[in-house]
């Protein structure tokens, strides 16, 4: 009885009731939590992994923006039948400069973590277009209106500048030229120069004329970008040597 | 069905002046906003069966997934529990709730936030996390709409007349606090512009995958649970009339339940990047968390004792019980489910959705709707509801939609999940994604009509309230009562 005249002193002083309640369930979400923000420091870049490009970030928003993620998964866990359908299951580095991830939850379409450059460009413009043009007992969504619609790019500045203050790599000089370097791989190297493009994010920078409309910077040129660079960093076949000599 | 009839009334006559002003307005809130996002909810299943039901861009299922989710869960749910608690802290502390200037804010600052969170999710405007899908500006403002909520709910508290407070108090208490915790841990971001709808989280990859499930495996255990219980606890001695069955175990259940449940979430991330011994901690908390969950339900259940009779002709608490029943089932399947390598099987499936479907639906549902029944009389102050009969219809069909629901996205879930894994005698594997998606199409089809069901019964139930309020009683059902209460009705 001594249990229920004790609790007794709870029932009857609310304020007490309520900071003992905020106690007990922030103990659990401390203990796992915090660890992680330790290991933070230890989740390196691997291999050449890189923040996305200011095309390939205006393509994510999009992705966002139309909730790709709510039939997409980008998370290919370590089973066998994954590996066997995705390739390598996901390490924590890939998706470091996702803010926030987009891990997905259901797949009522198949994982995306990997897709890049597993399809042409023709592909999936035609895809997104109308994905049953391919694809007939596809069950998404078609997008054409992101053939017509001009990415918004004057204020990818912002957006890299907002990154570069949550910790993400981006150098000033990435923030102010954000909006020419969008153009510059939309554009592709046989119109203009990506010399710069390619000395700020790499030359294995995608940089081409993604949906055809060379006239245009258009949300399906950023969001094919985004696509096509999904899970392409880190090259496991280098890796794997490695991994085979352990035990 | 006199018993009933007569249940409802002789509560017009409370001695302090209660405020059922709030208490109104949330409750026609609850029933609006449950047909909206039952609504949303056949249209995006029925585009899971029908692609050319997508209208791009701004009705597409990718857009309005989160509409259906948020509409149910805090539009439906949310005005359910504010209605309830509300009502309930007034009735259980003996006072009339604290500043009515403040409690009326709640009701309009948290419909405004329904709104410009929807009209956002059509925009596209979204943070893209499940259930914290609403943008920085949206966030801002339900924190504030949280804020007077607590105030109000605790000043209410402090004023009591009745020295002890009740057991439903303790969990509404605990959900609200802890919305609070989770909806500001969870949304901590960075607006590129304050001019700008548009934020970055301020935690990337595998730590804001934690934090967001951190935050949404509990805006299931605190908002769909610890709030609904509260109301469990008022509503069920209620209506059947009962004590509740064991004080010791609503103590036992209350602090177990709050402290086990925030550990829970890892277990969403099984397999993936985050690091094994967090799965590990969070499968291990979901199985534990099997006891205080059912210790709800058996102290709910438990409760009818005595009164089995009531339960056989009342459908009030015909709804309540099988609320309890779904609880039961579902927190039964969320341990399950759980388990590292049966999640192996179901996760990304749609076994998830059924489960969901049968908390929300059977349990967060049910125990919603039995406590609009008991509410809506008494809060317009009619002798009874319209029709008891029409309760019972939507009893019916309603729990036949759930039926069809869950136990075809049990066998869609499961057959995805072994397609998926299935390898012929070469060793290869032996489905394109494809043809699971095909394997789907009549599983998504006898959804709908589930749906369908299910919506049918809320429109009744609606009706119902509108004859009730203009104060009628079903003809049918008229001369019972004379005979009754010996006076015409």
């Amino acid at each position: 009885m001594s249990l229920v005249e004790k609790h007794q002193k709870l029932e009857r002083n609310s304020v007490i009731l309520l900071i003992a309640t905020t106690i007990a369930v922030l103990i659990g979400g401390v203990v796992e939590i915090i660890p992680l923000f330790r290991t933070e420091t230890q989740i390196k870049p691997v291999g050449d992994i890189r923040p996305y490009t200011p095309l390939e970030l205006a393509g994510q928003n999009i992705y966002v923006r139309e909730g790709c993620h709510t039939c997409h998964s980008q998370q290919i866990r370590s089973l066998r039948d994954e590996v066997v359908r995705y390739g390598h299951y996901s390490i924590p580095a890939e998706s470091m400069y996702d803010h926030p991830f987009l891990w997905g939850s259901k797949r009522t379409g198949p994982d995306l973590a990997r897709v890049g450059g597993k399809y042409s460009d023709d592909w999936h413009v035609a895809h997104l277009k109308e994905p049953r043009d391919l694809v007939p007992e596809s069950v998404m969504p078609s997008y054409s209106f992101l053939m017509k619609k001009g990415a918004k790019i004057d204020d990818l500045g912002s957006h890299l500048k907002a990154l570069q203050s949550l910790g993400v790599p981006y150098t000033d000089e990435m923030v102010e030229l954000a909006q020419q370097d969008a153009i510059a791989q939309a554009t592709g190297e046989a119109r203009t120069d990506t010399s710069g493009l390619a000395e700020r994010y790499g030359e294995k920078v995608n940089a081409r004329d993604f949906d055809g409309q060379p006239h245009i910077v258009s949300e399906m040129d950023a969001l094919v970008a985004y696509l096509q660079v999904l899970g392409t960093f880190v090259d496991f076949d280098a890796i794997k040597d490695v991994e085979d000599e352990a035990p | 069905m006199t018993t009933i009839a007569s249940t409802a009334s002789g509560t017009a006559s409370a001695s302090p002046d209660y405020n059922y002003k709030v208490v109104r307005l949330f409750t026609l809130a609850t029933v609006f906003w449950g047909i909206t996002g039952f609504l949303v909810g056949i249209v995006i299943a029925a585009q899971m069966a029908f692609p050319d039901l997508n209208i791009e861009p701004y009705l597409s299922f990718g857009r309005l997934r989160p509409l259906h989710t948020s509409a149910v869960i805090f539009a439906f749910c949310g005005n359910g529990l504010f209605a309830t608690s509300y009502y309930v802290v007034q009735r259980t502390c003996g006072v009339r709730l604290w500043s009515d200037a403040l409690s009326s804010f709640t009701f309009w600052g948290y419909q405004i936030f329904i709104i410009i969170a929807g009209l956002g999710y059509v925009m596209g405007v979204t943070q893209t996390k499940e259930y914290a899908e609403p943008e920085w500006y949206a966030d801002l403002w339900l924190t504030i709409v949280w804020v007077a909520y607590l105030l109000v709910y605790m000043m209410t508290i402090v004023k009591r007349k009745e020295p002890h407070l009740y057991v439903a108090n303790w969990f509404y208490l605990a959900f609200i606090i802890t919305i609070a915790v989770l909806h500001l841990g969870n949304n901590i971001s960075l607006p590129i512009d304050l001019a700008s709808a548009k934020s970055y989280s301020a935690f990337s990859g595998v730590q804001s995958a934690l934090i967001q499930w951190w935050y949404g495996h509990n805006a299931v255990g605190f908002f769909l649970t610890s709030g609904f219980l509260g109301m469990m606890y008022y509503f069920i001695p209620k209506q059947a009339g009962r004590p509740i069955y064991s004080y010791r175990l609503s103590i036992l259940h209350f602090w177990s339940l709050i402290f086990i449940y925030i550990w829970a979430g890892p277990h969403h991330l099984h397999y993936t990047a985050l690091p094994m011994w967090v799965q590990t901690l969070g499968m291990t908390f979901s199985i534990m968390l099997w006891m205080p969950s059912w210790g709800g339900m058996i102290n709910g259940l438990m409760t009818l004792s005595g009164a089995w009779h009531k339960l056989r002709e009342d459908p009030i608490l015909q709804f309540m019980a099988i609320a309890l029943a779904f609880y039961g089932m579902a927190t039964f399947e969320g341990p399950l489910l759980s388990i590292r390598s049966v999640n192996a099987l179901s996760h990304y499936t749609d076994w998830t959705i059924g489960h969901v479907h049968a908390g929300a639906l059977g349990w967060n549902g049910f125990i919603t709707f039995g406590a609009l029944y008991y509410l809506v009389p008494r809060l317009w102050g009619r002798e009874r509801i319209y029709s008891v009969k029409l309760i019972s219809l939507h009893l019916w069909i309603a729990s036949l939609g759930i039926v069809f629901y869950i136990a075809s996205m049990w066998v869609a879930g499961i057959m995805q999940g072994l397609m998926w894994r299935s390898y012929d005698d070469m060793g290869f594997l032996e489905y394109s994604f494809v043809e699971s998606v095909m394997a789907l199409k009549p599983f998504y089809i006898l959804r709908v009509t589930g749906g369908v069901l299910y919506l049918s019964g809320a429109l009744i139930m609606a009706y119902n309230f509108w004859r009730t309020i203009r104060g009628e009683v079903s003809a049918k059902e008229q001369p019972q009562i004379r005979n009754a209460q010996g006076v015409a009705a």
